[in-house]
């Protein structure tokens, strides 16, 4: 009896090792989406290629789409648009939310980088970015056909992230709907 | 000499308030400390050591625009809270709330204080045993 004693302080510091150990391996500036399950907010922005038309949320419904939050000033935006424009080429709707930027700096961007989106909206003051719990662009939001949001990337999307994160989640989604 | 200094040093401390004022100007003093007092309270989610009131990130001048928005208009510290908190979760609080997932973080401390009581106690016994 009292020889089992004498282990518990060790099982309990390989507890703590492993707890604090684990956490040595977090990224903190990957923060949880608490978005998850829920509608995307109600909005209507101006169409970055047709400032007369407005983007609603309600053009995505229909669809499994993604909503890229994205910037003309944000570097890894470009790191992502080649993969973005793949995906489009594949026939996946794109949709973005133009963050915090010029209209003109936005399109001449997209010239150089092509665009992928069937819908760009304007968000000038980041009010809707708010909204979503945006706090970097690139984000990156899986949407279902009924307008909820299953995921949300932070950073840039590739082909890894792509295929660990999303394309499991829109099979399930397909299998389902 | 001593006197100036002095009261050259008021003037400038004083100096980063007008400022403040300015930026964000609030009809009554207790919304502009309810204002001070939320900021000092909210991370920056940019730089995640940086409260609101400090960050010079641009994320931090739209979220402090919201919570002066909300302070204007009217709105409780918890309502504010709650609109945050709703959008960027618990870790835009620099004190986590009391939930099940933070019980052992708010009573661990109280639990290993027991822990150990006990274990000094259970060695005292001991100790007056063996004497």
């Amino acid at each position: 009896m009292k020889k089992t004693w004498v282990f518990v302080p060790f099982i309990l510091f390989i507890g703590l090792m492993v707890f604090l150990g684990r956490g040595l391996f977090l990224d903190p500036q990957h923060l949880p989406s608490t978005r998850i399950g829920k509608a995307l907010p109600s909005f209507s922005l101006p169409v970055l290629t047709n400032e007369n038309r407005v983007f609603t949320p309600d053009m995505m419904k229909g669809n499994i789409g993604l909503l890229t939050i994205w910037a003309s000033w944000c570097h890894a935006c470009e790191e992502e648009q080649a993969f973005l424009m793949q995906l489009h080429a594949q026939g996946i709707p794109l949709f973005a939310i133009n963050y915090k930027d010029k209209p003109s700096e936005a399109l001449q961007w997209l010239k150089t980088w092509g665009n992928p989106y069937q819908c760009i909206g304007e968000d000038k003051e980041g009010k809707i970015a708010i909204d979503l719990g945006v706090y970097g662009a690139p984000e990156t939001f899986l949407i279902d056909d009924k307008g909820l949001i299953h995921f949300r990337h932070v950073g840039v999307l590739d082909e890894n992230v792509w295929q660990r994160d999303f394309v499991p989640r829109i099979r399930q989604l397909r299998a389902n709907g | 000499m001593r006197y100036q200094f002095i009261v050259a040093f008021f003037l400038f401390s004083l100096a980063s308030f007008v400022q403040a004022n300015d930026l964000y100007p609030l009809p009554s003093k207790r919304q502009e400390a309810q204002f001070n007092h939320l900021l000092k309270e909210l991370r920056c989610l940019v730089c995640q050591n940086q409260d609101l009131a400090d960050s010079n990130a641009s994320l931090a001048a739209d979220l402090r625009l919201a919570v002066y928005e909300r302070v204007t208009a009217g709105e409780s510290d918890s309502e504010i809270i709650q609109y945050l908190s709703a959008r960027y979760g618990d870790f835009i609080l620099f004190k986590p709330p009391v939930k099940r997932v933070t019980w052992l973080l708010w009573y661990g401390p109280l639990l290993f204080l027991l822990l150990g009581f006990w274990i000094f106690w259970r060695t005292c016994i001991k100790v007056t045993k063996n004497e």
